[in-house]
């Protein structure tokens, strides 16, 4: 079935030479086991995955050896079977050059698989359609995939489309960078995988139709999806539409436009246009994972360059060591050495070779000097404009340019520059070869460095206005307990007076009307500032994560009204406190004469005294009611109960101050502990911050990533040092604790 | 370990700016063949002698400035502004007027403001309006006549030297007068259009050579909109808005200078595509160019008509140069995933 699609086109983009033939003269191989596999714990957008095995531990070809850590995560599994050896920091490959967590397998050789099988046979239906979608999305989650030709965002997140009806489901095999021929090699050889991928994924967003986008350099992969399509024998709604040679018409909203003509919204997903876009490996690893059973752990990557003698694209396991496959496909070294992986366009160059291939890891490049001269000395921008023609996000690169240079990031920001891809198109084709894009980096990774900062201090600043608040509160319902007990003492004087005649009046039980109101309303102001709180939390989530840029204006419109709540009620508790206030209690007026140290021992012996005395009536008037049959006994029981409690604490309170003259080097510890807890808060919100800044700094690959993450190192340090310190002043004094309780 | 670490992208066009600026001096050459055929050696050698000007004073102040100076010297941009401002000055005109513009549109107009890429007005212009105010007479007599309008050859290549570098400018008597612009303008205060027409100037046609100029012109810029290295909007826009301007107000021979002087006379076509083009002091949004463009054609005829200047291409292109941030704040592109563009500056908060 084959519709004509109207083709759109998108604005700019650049034609830079291909040079994908070197690397698909060769079939696709397979590259033969390593002696090592490294397992970057983060290798997909979203928290990394926590591991399951220990170092020592056997594992199997498949088998599950870290779990995904919260909702946007993705699992990872062995590559093959062996030994796990290691479950350390090793280089990772990402821009910063940073070491990360990495679970390092030895193969045995045996490459022994764990049982496995398809998700039909395990549930025992015939057709895939008599699965739910929630449980097919969950098993694709499970299998550990994530996006395989972008940014490795998790494909089960991607699939809960919720409340989204979507229409079409997109399937990107456009693969417009050049060099790069990994889906290219994939569709010719694996079209099947990747067709019966799409009608699983179609099955799973409930999609009216699919579309695979393919540029027209890739005849033989199209021919093959087409005949993939003809084989599947049977009505389907896929189809194969053939796209002119652009780049970047592989980016996801390029070839949304290309495809649709629609344009996903800035900051949005989408979904929210009723498309879902995968890219077609991610297609094929769902159906191996879905039909048989096989989770994420190996992928195809092209190796080309023209310092490699045997370009070719090879499956590789997850984990191989760069340097492995390099010396497969004949690497000749440079004397400028460079290893890009990804394209000449959007990738990174490697800082060394020892490292492993990732669920992303789409190309590895070794250039030769000739072939891609390093970067010539920038000029001045003159201005010329080519790079707003060039750029497919329709922005002015050069004015981005400037503002980033002049650190003036309110007007790139409002130049739009979170709408650039980084595709490098504008620099590209800007005459006076700039490196725009990394200033591009620099300018949101600062903006964001900001936003980070004022939502920190923004928590900041809540914090302490709860902590007044609370203090408000407390001394209010000290307020109204008071007066509640002033009423109940002049009652039951009353009552005295009035003879013990028949039935005890119940004693104010619970709190005076205004101090009930009073506390519900706390509780209300309690609720609303926990929402703020979460509301705040995930706002800054996806402040910083650009995924989720389109829920900022909903979470703060929804920031704005808790907010708005919390003053509301706030002005209602002081109005309520004020009015408290002013009704004087007449134990405060008792107590005015005795305005000692509260702590001091008479008072607290006096405190003592009345609870004891109270308690004492009150079980009087207990005995009394039990006498009459009266239905307050249960009610009397109650408050005797707490009572005593009182009695217990105000005695407790008074021995304690009795004592108090006792060992001075506890007091003295006791404080010196408070103040050492003080600081070891601060140095946790500093190493917080420090965190924050490395992540978001590592996130952007900027230089300053190596600097923060020594810093980092140091304030974790001081802040186990402080935590030696606590514990260790914490200690001798354990024992005086457990005696004084 | 020694791996090259550079940041994406790592591959470029074959694009650079010294080409894009050779590519702008080699569009001028056929305007400037056609002026040498026209009127004489002295465009020729005015266009060489700003050049080597320029060219010495950029390294001079480079050197003053502590830049490398070969660096920015290969960059070709004031080769450019040397070529543009010897296309523009009067041919006969003595070598320091071109020496004194050249060597301030270099020094002031672009150095001290930090050197290619800063500058806010157009070089060129900033030195051709100097010379313009400064030396008038020069300004407006040293115009040659075209072999058309003489009906003679051309000075000789020894006479123009001695003309422009010695001061002979008796030499050149027979050989210059005003431009057609300036004389239409003048004549026509006292006579109809028919009886100005049939002045030497004009030789029975309307622009005696004139026309040849601007259409090599036009077609050097025809060149570099093929190459794009400028882009079609502001030469398209200037040059309408000067029809229009012309057809609305001008639409009488007898009254005011017709449409097809207006055209392909003076320096239109270079303004156009030379002058008005110049990305660093012009508007750069694909809307901006629109109206910088328009305001360019609107201003020169302006001035042209009812200003005290003949002709008024650096005029109007200087009043745009201080437009043209205005212009851009506020004709940003809507860019992709908006629904309209965001237009302005950032609000402060
Ligand atoms: S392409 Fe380069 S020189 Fe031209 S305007 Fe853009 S940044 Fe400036
Ligand atoms: S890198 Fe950004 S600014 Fe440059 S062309 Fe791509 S989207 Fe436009």
């Amino acid at each position: 079935m084959t519709n004509m699609i109207r083709l759109h086109t998108f604005h700019g983009g650049i034609h830079p030479a291909e040079n994908k033939h070197q690397s698909t003269i060769r079939p696709l191989g397979r590259a033969p086991l390593p002696a090592q596999l490294i397992l970057p714990l983060d290798q997909h957008i979203g928290a990394p995955a926590r591991p399951l095995v220990a170092a020592g531990d056997h594992v199997l070809k498949g088998q599950m050896i870290a779990d995904a850590d919260g909702f946007v995560s993705a699992p990872l599994h062995a590559p093959t079977s062996g030994t796990v050896t290691a479950i350390e920091t090793r280089p990772v490959p990402h821009a910063s050059g940073l070491e990360e967590p990495c679970i390092v397998i030895e193969p045995d050789g045996r490459d022994e698989w764990l049982e496995h099988q398809g998700l039909a046979a395990q549930l025992g239906v015939d057709d895939l359609r008599d699965i739910e979608p929630r449980q097919l999305t969950a098993h694709i989650r499970n299998c550990g995939i994530t996006g395989m030709g972008g940014a490795g965002f998790p494909t089960a997140v991607k699939l809960s489309t919720g409340q989204q009806q979507i229409d079409t489901l997109i399937l990107n095999g456009a693969e417009c960078e050049p060099y790069i021929t990994a889906d290219d090699m994939l569709m010719r050889e694996r079209a099947g995988d990747v067709v019966r991928g799409a009608q699983i994924l179609l099955h799973i967003v409930g999609a009216r139709r699919c579309l695979i986008g393919v540029e027209d350099n890739k005849p033989e992969a199209i021919a093959a999806l087409n005949q993939a399509l003809v084989n599947l024998n049977e009505q389907h709604h896929i189809d194969v539409v053939t796209i002119p040679t652009k780049y970047p018409s592989g980016g996801e909203k390029q070839l949304i436009r290309i495809l649709t003509g629609e344009e996903v919204p800035s900051g949005g997903i989408p979904a929210s246009l009723g498309i879902v876009c995968q890219n077609v490996g991610t297609a094929a690893a769902v159906c191996r994972a879905v039909d048989h059973g096989e989770p994420l752990i190996s992928r195809i990557t092209t190796l080309t360059g023209d310092a490699l003698q045997q370009p070719q694209n090879l499956e590789v396991l997850i984990g191989t060591p760069v340097s492995h496959l390099l010396q497969l496909a004949g690497y000749q070294p440079q004397k400028k050495e460079r290893v890009i992986m990804g394209g000449p366009m959007m990738g990174f160059a490697l800082p060394q070779l020892e490292l492993p291939v990732i669920k992303t890891s789409n190309c590895l490049l070794a250039p030769t000097d000739q072939e891609l001269p390093p970067n010539d000395i920038a000029m001045a921008c003159i201005r010329c404009g080519m790079c707003a023609e060039a750029c497919p996000a329709e922005l002015l690169p050069q004015q981005l340019y400037w503002f980033s240079k002049s650190q003036e990031f309110d007007k790139a920001e409002q130049h739009n520059i979170f709408d650039c891809i980084e595709c490098g198109a504008c620099s590209y084709v800007c005459p006076s070869h700039i490196p725009l894009v990394q200033y591009y980096r620099f300018a949101k990774g600062a903006i964001r460095e900001e936003r980070a900062a004022q939502a920190k201090a923004e928590r900041a600043r809540l914090r302490f206005e709860e902590r007044q608040a609370r203090k408000e509160r407390e001394e209010a319902e000290k307020e109204a307990r008071r007066k509640a007990r002033a009423e109940a003492a002049e009652k039951a004087q009353q009552e005295k007076k009035a003879a013990a005649a028949a039935d005890a009046a119940t004693p104010a039980a619970g709190s005076p009307p205004d101090s009930e109101a009073l506390e519900k309303l706390q509780k209300k102001l309690d609720a609303a500032q926990t929402a703020k709180t979460r509301t705040q939390e995930k706002l800054a989530a996806a402040r910083a994560d650009d995924s989720l840029t389109d829920k900022v204006p909903a979470l703060e419109a929804a920031l704005v009204k808790t907010q708005d709540k919390i003053k509301e009620l706030a002005q209602e508790i002081a109005a309520a406190k004020k009015a408290a206030k002013a009704a004087p209690s007449a134990e405060a007026a008792a107590g005015a004469s005795d305005k000692g140290d509260p702590n001091s021992p008479e008072r607290l012996k006096r405190k003592w005294e009345t609870a004891l005395a109270r308690l004492e009536t009150a079980q009087k008037r207990l005995e009394q009611a039990k006498a009459d049959g009266s239905d307050t006994v249960t009610a009397l029981q109650d408050g005797i109960a707490k009572q005593q409690l009182r009695v217990d604490e105000a005695r407790s309170a008074y021995d304690a101050a009795i004592n108090g003259t006792a060992p001075a080097s506890t007091t003295v510890s006791a404080e010196e502990i408070e103040a050492l807890q003080k600081k070891i808060l601060a140095q946790q919100d500093r190493v917080r911050k420090m965190q924050e800044r490395y992540d978001m700094a590592r996130a952007e690959g900027l230089d300053t990533v190596d600097a923060l993450a020594g810093g980092v190192k140091k304030q974790q340090d001081k802040l186990q040092q402080l935590q030696q310190e606590l514990a260790a002043a914490q200690n001798p004094l354990a024992t005086t604790d457990n005696e004084a309780s | 370990m020694g791996l090259l670490t550079l940041s994406s992208p790592h591959t470029h066009g074959p694009n650079s700016t010294s080409k894009v600026m050779a590519n702008v001096v080699l569009a001028t050459l056929p305007g400037l063949a056609v002026m040498t055929w026209f009127f004489g050696w002295g465009s020729l050698i005015n266009v060489l002698f700003a050049s080597l000007v320029a060219l010495a004073s950029e390294a001079a102040v480079l050197l003053i400035r502590k830049r490398p100076v070969s660096f920015f010297l290969k960059d070709n941009s004031a080769l450019v502004t040397g070529v543009l401002l010897g296309l523009a000055l009067p041919p006969f005109a003595p070598f320091w007027v071109t020496l004194v513009a050249t060597a301030f549109a270099v020094v002031f107009s672009k150095q001290m403001y930090g050197g290619i890429g800063n500058n806010p007005f157009n070089p060129a212009m900033v030195g051709y309006a100097l010379v313009l105010v400064s030396f008038p007479v020069q300004m407006t007599t040293a115009w040659a006549l075209s072999t058309q309008m003489s009906g003679s050859s051309i000075l000789g290549f020894g006479d123009t030297l001695q003309v422009i570098f010695a001061g002979h400018s008796t030499l050149a008597d027979a050989y210059s007068g005003a431009t057609p612009l300036d004389a239409y303008k003048h004549l026509i205060g006292k006579n109809t259009a028919d009886t100005v027409l049939a002045e030497a100037t004009f030789n029975g046609w309307l622009n005696g050579g004139w026309e040849w100029v601007n259409m090599a012109f036009l077609a050097g810029g025809l060149y570099l909109l093929a190459r794009r290295i400028i882009t079609w909007q502001i030469p398209l826009a200037m040059l309408l808005s000067l029809s229009l301007c012309s057809l609305i107000f001008g639409w009488d021979e007898d009254m005011y200078t017709p449409l097809s002087l207006h055209l392909l006379s003076g320096a239109t076509m270079l303004g156009a595509f030379f002058i008005a083009t110049d990305p660093v002091s012009a508007s750069t949004t694909p809307t901006g160019k629109l109206i910088y463009g328009a305001g360019t054609g609107i201003l020169l005829y302006v001035i042209r008509t009812w200003g005290s200047y003949p002709d008024a291409v650096a005029f109007s292109v200087l009043l745009m140069n201080f437009a043209a941030p205005f212009i851009d704040a506020y004709t940003q592109p809507r860019s992709y995933g908006h629904q309209k563009a965001r237009r302005g500056l950032p609000e402060k908060n």
